[in-house]
């Protein structure tokens, strides 16, 4: 059987790019160094998307590609404030064309993030992000945080390949030179390996965060016994840790950004990395999901100024997360047609905004069958992108990767549909 | 492609030596040409001065770097929003622009090409995603290959020639220009939040800056690359750094370069050229560095001029922007770049009320104006650092006019009589001289002029600005609106700008060096060191770092070294 080397994993924010598939009869047989989750979906045993389909008197029916593809373009066009959200599992080159599709319709276009690390966002945007690429990690890292993450569950291969397991240049014992604290509410799988386990009250990492920097600032005496459902002593014990630290990396997760406090969460954890560069080295990192959330961020900030959650309809790029992001516009029963590309929102979103989804012209392109496909009026299968088809993606630490093509498929790539949809509506609109 | 003729423009074009000559120029398939048929499309220039295309040899514009910035300033993507149109893409951002905004409004001040000067090697690909979509200009960029861990080890057992071959490697995988060098040894301390002066051994590595900037010297000669090292010296904005600029110089003085060149390109200098102890006695030591770049041929320096104003730092020494947060207050990002490199990201005002600002504004023009020789100095800001690519025509009107700057002067801080050399110099530059600064220099400095560049002469690229103005006018604000709206650019012999609006926005190309080191043992041995150092500690694999051919569509290579 031929063998695919240094196969970039279009799984996780991790993009391992050491994985070896094995390839005959056009399908990936065999797969090495990947985690579980990103092995199941290199071998590709989930259903499929058949062919193109539009839904008639309540029932889908098959079609071609040109008639789907026509008809997504006549919703699209025909709507006044249409709605281009998801994009966190497909590669770069699609979001481009997206982008430009959101830009000539003058809709709003918003990827995963506004439901995940939007709040991230948003506390960069209001003091900064000291960080680093995950190999800064392997070779200098001593002491590592993870903050509301639970890689050993989410991110397989995370701290084997960039972490606390990882061997680098100054930590060559791997683990045996570094420490490992989790802080969350539960004792999670990755809690267990924990050299200190914090666990918080939920919604009380904001106090518990702010209390660190009141200790790691001299201000412990202002700290009471217990703080979140943590006691101080192991508040102490912690900050001392992190000053000492030659080099210390806080990962945080969803544990973070969505709970209580948001973004006010991220940037008391950001301003405590800051506050520790008064004694040390440190860096701070979200622990990104989708293998692609990150590039369409990136994307989207050197096309249009601005992450995500960007509006089009003054022709120019408006940004303004709560008035601008796929819920806000949902919520508003605002938009009046949307397009869903690799994501699934009627599984995610908050009900209201689901139910406003079902009820307005919705176009999806996806490879698999999901909820959001289930309420679609066109549905249109595309190759998978990292499997069936190349492209770009960023890994969470920003790093950008390219995604390889293993097998051939008889489907369109996400960017050939998206072009061939904005070929339409630019001819609808006569502006080609 | 159609014939384009240029007719009764005052030309200057200093690598021909044409010195404002009444002339016409002559384009055909996007070349100059001696002659063109009757059919050819004809553009009165009378009243107007005609230019090659501006090179920019220093302004970040693309990559992580410049994409984290744009970021964290949502407030200033917001200050520069202009909707879609039917020929450009919507615009956002003043000192950090979207990359269309970038490609337009560059092209509208008449330049054509651009140099990013900041790649981190590892996100070379990121860097080349956003010159793919930076429209009309021609640009390349440079990796940064100082701090990387094989540089510093060969350093420490001085071996040029493995150096050399590295080099090679690096600017072939990142489908490079030329060798960045950016606080050499203290982007590597920042590691471990330290930084390093010119002789402080790197932690753990054991060399100093000083040997690290000799030996890519070398090896940089060693190769024959068209540029030669690009400098972002250590200590860059502390006071008192100007001794450190000044031996930094020397360093280089005695090593032969291996074209008709330069051997170091000191850049943004302005930032290198403080005299005082501290904050409080900080001063101008532009005329101590102007005298050393008098008496010497082997350096070319960049302004790095601040203009007043809201801008953007950024660079890839860490440690000078965080003590920069550390002043302001501001929000700081921060990004260490495995075995390579690092960027740190800051907010910052100049204002003329503050006494530091005000003597950096000064220095920045002094620079310009008392280095004699206009072939030794190009015009940047370092651009977004000492203020956007947009406050260019502000800056040459400034060189132009002594009326302006006194003007100024009047309205800044008092301490510029006394801690500034500006107030006692009389000398106003000519369009002639603003010509070599932001044409003939840049394009020679980066070797580009043997490549199309910088120039008008017969062969060359069809880059042409066209401004609507007298080259005897002495106004400094027509001088600036002149130069902020060409009457035309033409681009590859397309007009793209007319009347200051863009009238159409074809792709530009990205230019690379190919470079080829010929000793075969040497480039195994450099190669087994290199898959050790994949293998074992960067956290992508060797097969999938270099740049694939899909992020440069539209190639311009340069061979160098033995593919020369």
């Amino acid at each position: 059987m031929p063998t695919i080397t240094d196969v970039v994993c279009p799984l996780c924010g991790c993009l391992c790019d050491n994985i070896s598939v094995e390839v005959e009869d056009n399908a990936v047989k065999k797969v090495s160094g990947a985690c579980a989750v990103g092995r199941a979906k290199l071998l590709g045993h989930e259903s499929r998307i058949r062919s193109p389909m539009i839904k008639e008197g309540g029932e889908f029916r098959e079609c071609s590609y040109e008639e789907a593809i026509r008809r997504a373009a006549e919703i699209l066009a025909a709507a006044r404030r249409p709605l281009l959200y998801g994009w966190s599992s497909t590669v770069c080159e699609a979001h481009k064309v997206g982008i430009l599709l959101a830009e000539v319709l003058g809709g709003v276009i918003d990827n995963t993030a506004s439901v995940c690390h939007g709040p991230t966002v948003q506390a960069v945007q209001g003091v900064g992000l000291p960080t680093c690429t995950l190999g800064e990690v392997k070779n200098r890292a001593d002491l590592i945080i993870y903050w509301g993450a639970n890689p050993v569950e989410a991110h397989g291969n995370h701290m084997r390949r960039y972490s606390y397991i990882s061997k680098g240049w100054f930590r060559p014992g791997g683990k045996k030179d570094r420490k490992l604290v989790v802080v969350d509410v539960r004792e999670t799988r990755t809690a267990k390996m924990a050299d200190l386990f914090i666990k918080v009250e939920p919604n009380k990492d904001y106090l518990v965060l702010a209390a660190l920097r009141a200790i790691v600032n001299g201000f412990a005496d202002v700290i009471p016994d217990e703080v979140g459902g943590v006691p101080k002593e192991k508040l102490v014990e912690l900050a001392e840790m992190m000053k000492k630290a030659q080099f210390g990396i806080i990962f945080f997760g969803m544990g973070l950004t969505q709970s209580r406090y948001k973004h006010n969460n991220i940037e008391q954890a950001i301003s405590l990395v800051r506050d520790l560069y008064a004694f040390t080295k440190f860096a701070i990192m979200p622990m990104r999901g989708h293998y692609n959330v990150t590039g369409f961020n990136q994307v989207c900030t050197w096309q249009t100024g601005f992450p995500f959650a960007v509006d089009f309809a003054r022709g120019y790029a408006w940004y303004n997360p709560g008035e601008t992001a796929a819920n806000d516009v949902l919520s508003r029963k605002e938009c009046d047609a949307a397009l869903i590309v690799a994501s699934d929102p009627a599984a995610h979103f908050p009900a209201e905004s689901v139910k406003y989804l079902a009820k307005i012209p919705l176009v999806v392109i996806d490879p698999y069958p999901n909820l959001t496909t289930e309420i679609a009026d066109v549905v249109i299968p595309s190759a998978i992108s990292g499997i069936e088809a190349e492209g770009t993606a960023y890994r969470m630490d920003k790093v950008p990767l390219r995604l390889k093509k293993l097998v051939d498929s008889e489907f369109m790539t996400d960017e050939e549909i998206l072009e061939r949809i904005l070929d339409e509506v630019l001819k609808i609109k006569g502006l080609r | 492609m159609a014939e384009l003729l240029i007719k009764n423009g005052i030309v200057f074009d200093p690598i021909n030596g044409v010195k404002g000559e009444k002339m016409d120029i002559c384009i055909k398939d996007g070349k100059i040409v001696e002659s063109v048929s009757s059919e050819a499309k004809v553009i009165d220039a009378s009243g107007c001065i005609v230019m090659p295309g501006g090179v920019d040899a220093h302004t970040h514009i693309a990559g992580g770097k410049v994409n984290a910035g744009r970021l964290l300033r949502p407030e200033d993507g917001r200050k520069g929003l202009e909707p879609r149109t039917s020929v450009c893409r919507a615009c956002s951002g003043y000192s950090v622009p979207n990359t269309f905004a970038t490609g337009y409004r560059y092209a509208k001040m008449g330049y054509t090409f651009l140099m990013e000067p900041a790649m981190p090697p590892l996100k070379a690909r990121h860097m080349h995603e956003e010159l793919m979509d930076t429209p009309i200009v021609d640009k390349a960029g440079m990796p940064l290959l100082d701090n990387n861990w094989m540089t510093l080890q060969y350093v420490k057992s001085g071996d040029i020639e493995k150096l050399a071959a590295y080099i090679a490697w690096m600017i072939n995988a990142t489908k490079g220009y030329g060798v960045k060098i950016v606080n050499p040894g203290g982007t590597e301390a920042w590691g471990w939040r330290k930084n390093c002066g010119l002789e402080d051994p790197v932690p753990y590595f054991d060399v100093t800056p000083a040997e690290i900037i000799k030996a890519l010297a070398e090896a940089n000669e060693r190769l024959s690359l068209p540029h030669s090292i690009h400098l972002h010296a250590n200590r860059l904005g502390q006071p008192g750094n100007y001794e450190t600029t000044l031996k930094t110089y020397d360093l280089v003085k005695d090593i032969k370069p291996s074209r008709d060149r330069q051997v170091m390109h000191a850049t943004h200098v302005q930032f290198h050229s403080y005299g005082g102890t501290k904050w409080a006695d900080f001063e101008s030591k532009a005329d101590e560095i102007a005298k050393y770049v008098n008496r010497h041929e082997h350096i070319t320096i960049d302004l790095g001029a601040v203009m007043l104003g809201d801008t953007t730092t950024m660079t890839a020494d860490g440690p000078m922007e965080y003590n920069l947060y550390l002043l302001t207050g501001r929000k700081w990002t921060n990004c260490d770049v495995e075995l390579e490199t690092g960027a740190g990201i800051t907010p910052f005002l100049y204002s003329g009320k503050v006494p530091v600002n005000t003597i950096q504004w000064a220095i920045g023009i002094e620079l310009a104006l008392l280095v004699e020789d206009p072939w030794k100095v190009v015009l940047t800001t370092d651009h977004p650092n000492g203020g956007p690519f947009i406050t260019y025509p502000i800056l040459i009107s400034l060189l132009m006019s002594r009326k302006r700057r006194e003007e100024v002067m009047k309205e800044v801080h008092s301490v510029i009589n006394q801690r500034a050399v500006l107030p006692t110099i009389e000398r106003e530059l000519d369009w002639y001289e603003i010509a070599i600064m932001t044409r003939g220099t840049p394009a020679k400095i980066l070797g580009l002029h043997e490549h199309g560049k910088g120039h008008l002469g017969i062969g060359a690229d069809a880059d042409v600005a066209i401004y609507e103005i007298s080259p005897e006018e002495t106004d400094a604000g027509r001088i600036q609106k002149a130069l902020l709206s060409a009457k035309y650019t033409i681009k590859g012999g397309e007009v793209v700008v007319k009347d200051g609006e863009v009238v159409a926005a074809p792709e530009g190309r990205t230019f690379y060096v190919d470079v080829r080191y010929e000793d075969e043992e040497v480039w195994k041995e450099m190669l087994g060191d290199l898959e050790r150092m994949f293998k074992e500690y960067y956290t992508v694999s060797l097969a999938n770092y270099p740049v694939q051919d899909h992020y440069v569509p539209k190639p311009y290579v340069i061979k160098a070294g033995a593919a020369e």
